[in-house]
């Protein structure tokens, strides 16, 4: 085994081993996929939740009989219009209704004054249950108060929808879908920032690690100093693509099962369902519009293998050239308090393309997001926000070639600072001084 | 002569500070040498050119016959004075790691290790992990570690700094072991007098140059004063103080005298040149028992002080 192959191995498996790395390891997928179900969860458990309530309504304008329907949750009592609305305010006390809606007399020109009255916080779904439909009814009474026949109006309401549509010289024309673009660059530029600075600090803390164990000068005394750094850095990359994997393989997993489990049932039975109710909402509001062409428009339009290679690529390479100034970072310094003056000097082009990131996936093609995506230290992040977009192959290649360019040039110095560094004891160096160590 | 390092004209400079000037060295084979001198005289310059973490500027270092090379990073064993081991690594692992960058296959290397902790009584320890020994304990790992490889060459930076005196003599032993074993042994100390008694040869070294060079035994006889230690065991003890000075032989002097509780007179007497000192012993030997007598001798401390202050 070669000395780069020992050194690598040690420093994956010690990361690997760790108590710390299985458990962020676990616990990521389980919150991720948390994160998920909880919502439908929550959705599908409102109702259940939700005790049944019945209102009793006092409606003293006749309007309404009926009108306001009633929900899984929620029934409608229709009160005698000589109920006095105290008596019914005393039922509800007696907990006999939950809550008592009163639509005191009023003509059409006056805006409805009703009252909804409960001992307890009426929830936010059933007033506004009530105000759209009070609204509607309302609406239609006035309608035909002015001769206008409502199914007219029904008639008249337009279903807009703008297909945009990019044009392309190689491949003709393609409807583009900007909203999925914008989450998937926006999505995969915040785990590469997030993953190269996580796993670069890492390099850098690993070196700091060998110099205040005072190690350092035992392992080179064997290696090259350029063999360690190597090693290390690619032993953490390889800790970082098996952090990613896992946690995709586990979120995942945990996310069928999970499903299969609490919401599997409901999810399968035909009625009463959130995927099905949302899926009918989806059909009504598109209004005849083919749901699952457009679907599949949509994942067609994507290029995904384009995408899955920018990610790969950006994501190795931006995480080497970061990990390889870390680790000139770590020979610097004797402890980490020391390294942060230099490490917030390197992280400062990547916290500029986060910033920017919102404005770039507003309008991918701008001069800023062109200047970003190609200036090495920061098109990791730039160029993965705009690569969903559709970017010229050429841009791609030049970004590219700069970056690994760049990547093997800092490598380059960073073995310099980093052989002189780690034996230097004691004192902070200048950038007098790390000039200097350039040119040993 | 057999030659197992030689070291010709070396020289090596940091921007405007010259750490080693024209440093020239021979280590004989199985021998033991000292590279002596202050903080900053360039010791660990020279040992890290050894070890290859740095190259000299100029010169040429000859190991076993050989231009020095990556080969021979294997055959070298090293303790640099900065030394320590990975905290929250477990013991064994750990060992076996660092024999592994040294070449030692997995199997071998762990064949050996248990050898040597077995030899120290630490078996119990190889699942440990680092931080839970003592700092004597580390020491002894510490040690094993740097002679794993069966190494030809061995070099301690400030062997014995933060050792315990139990760990020293160990050392030591261990040291004297391995030499007498076949290999060869560099020390580099500004702590004289903790290696003079191992060391055949020495150099003295100051501010990147090379002070002094020779076997221990030659110079010290070049830099004695001839003075001698007596000390003298009579019945007329009081009357030979008194007189002690009177009744030394032509070519003698005494410099100092004192009795102690015991009754037991000690006298410090410098002599001239080439005078043999059989002729004070035998005219002591009248005055009452001699209990003993022997050569003062300069430390490498005082040699070393006497040659920089005469520069």
């Amino acid at each position: 085994m070669s000395n780069f192959s020992i050194i690598l191995k040690r420093e994956y498996l010690t990361r690997v081993k760790k108590r710390s790395f299985l458990i962020i390891t676990f616990l990521g997928p389980l919150l991720f996929a948390a994160l998920m179900i909880t919502p439908s969860l929550l959705m599908l458990n409102s109702d259940k939740m939700e005790s049944k309530k019945s209102i009793a309504v006092l409606d003293e304008t006749n309007w309404f009989d009926g009108a306001i329907e009633n929900t899984d949750a929620n029934t409608f009592i229709y009160q005698d219009m000589n109920e006095n609305v105290d008596s019914l305010k005393k039922l509800v006390f007696e907990g006999i209704y939950d809550a008592v809606l009163y639509i005191p007399a009023t003509t059409l020109n006056v805006p409805v004054n009703a009252k909804l009255y409960s001992n307890k916080q009426i929830p936010m779904t059933l007033s506004s249950h009530i105000e759209r439909e009070v609204k509607q009814v309302v609406e239609h009474k006035k309608l035909l108060a002015s001769g206008i026949d409502p199914a007219v109006v029904k008639a008249t309401k337009a279903n807009i929808n703008i297909a945009t549509i990019r044009m392309d010289e190689e491949s003709g024309e393609k409807t583009s879908y900007a909203e999925i673009e914008y989450i998937i660059g926006f999505v995969l530029a915040f785990v590469i920032y997030f993953a190269v600075f996580l796993f670069s600090s890492q390099v850098m803390r690993g070196v700091i690690e060998e110099k205040t164990n005072r190690i350092i000068e035992v392992i080179i005394s064997s290696v090259k100093p350029f063999e360690l750094m190597m090693g290390k850095i690619v032993g953490i990359a390889l800790v970082g693509l098996t952090q990613i994997v896992l946690w995709i393989v586990l979120t995942v997993a945990i996310y069928f099962v999970a499903s299969g489990v609490i919401l599997g049932p409901e999810i399968m039975s035909p009625s009463g369902t959130v995927m099905t109710e949302q899926i009918e909402q989806i059909t009504e509001m598109s209004k005849g519009q083919d749901v699952m062409l457009e679907a599949v428009n949509m994942v067609q339009s994507i290029n995904f293998s384009a995408i899955l290679w920018s990610f790969l690529l950006y994501f190795v390479f931006g995480y080497l050239l970061y990990a390889a100034l870390f680790a000139a970072i770590g020979g610097m310094v004797d402890n980490e308090t020391d390294s942060n003056q230099f490490s917030t000097i390197v992280s400062i082009p990547l916290i500029i393309a986060i910033v920017c990131a919102p404005t770039m996936v507003n309008n991918p093609d701008t001069s800023l997001g062109i200047w970003l995506s190609m200036i090495p230290f920061t098109s990791p992040v730039s160029m993965m926000l705009r690569v969903p977009f559709g970017v010229p192959y050429w841009q791609v290649a030049v970004s590219l070639v700069l970056l690994i360019l760049t990547f093997i040039l800092i490598t380059w110095l960073a073995g310099k600072i980093y052989r002189t560094g780690i034996l230097m004891y004691g004192k902070k160096p200048s950038f007098k001084e790390i000039w200097k160590w350039l040119k040993y | 002569m057999d030659n197992f390092i030689e070291i010709n004209n070396v020289s090596k400079t940091y921007g405007d500070y010259k750490a080693l000037n024209n440093i020239s060295i021979k280590v004989p084979r199985q021998s033991i040498y000292g590279l002596l001198g202050p903080n900053g005289a360039g010791k660990t310059t020279l040992i890290r050119m050894l070890n290859q973490i740095t190259a000299p500027d100029e010169g040429t270092i000859i190991f076993n016959g050989e231009k020095l090379n990556r080969n021979h990073i294997s055959q070298i064993g090293y303790l640099p004075e900065e030394r320590g081991l990975y905290k929250s690594m477990k013991v064994g692992e750990q060992a076996i790691y660092l024999a592994q960058l040294k070449g030692v296959s997995q199997k071998e290397a762990e064949k050996r290790l248990k050898a040597w902790f077995n030899k120290f009584g630490i078996l119990n320890w190889w699942d440990k992990k680092v931080e839970e020994l003592s700092k004597g304990m580390q020491q002894k790992i510490q040690f094993i570690v740097t002679v794993i490889h069966n190494p030809q060459l061995l070099i301690f930076d400030e062997p014995f700094s933060g050792f315990d005196p139990i760990n020293v003599n160990l050392l030591k032993k261990e040291i004297l072991e391995l030499r007498d074993k076949g290999a060869t042994i560099i020390f580099s100390t500004h702590n004289m007098s903790s290696v003079e008694e191992l060391c055949d040869n020495i150099m003295l070294i100051n501010k990147g140059q090379k002070v002094l060079e020779g076997s221990v035994y030659q110079i010290k006889q070049d830099f004695k004063d001839n003075k001698f230690e007596i000390k003298l065991r009579t019945s007329a003890t009081q009357q030979l103080s008194n007189s002690a000075t009177q009744v030394l032989p032509k070519g003698f002097y005494l410099e100092s005298e004192k009795t102690d509780n015991n009754g037991e007179l000690e006298l410090i007497v410098s002599a001239d040149k080439d005078i043999n000192p059989n002729i004070l012993i035998n005219h002591l030997s009248e005055q009452g028992t001699i209990i003993s007598y022997r050569e003062l001798l300069p430390s490498m401390n005082d040699i070393f002080i006497n040659k920089v202050n005469s520069l």
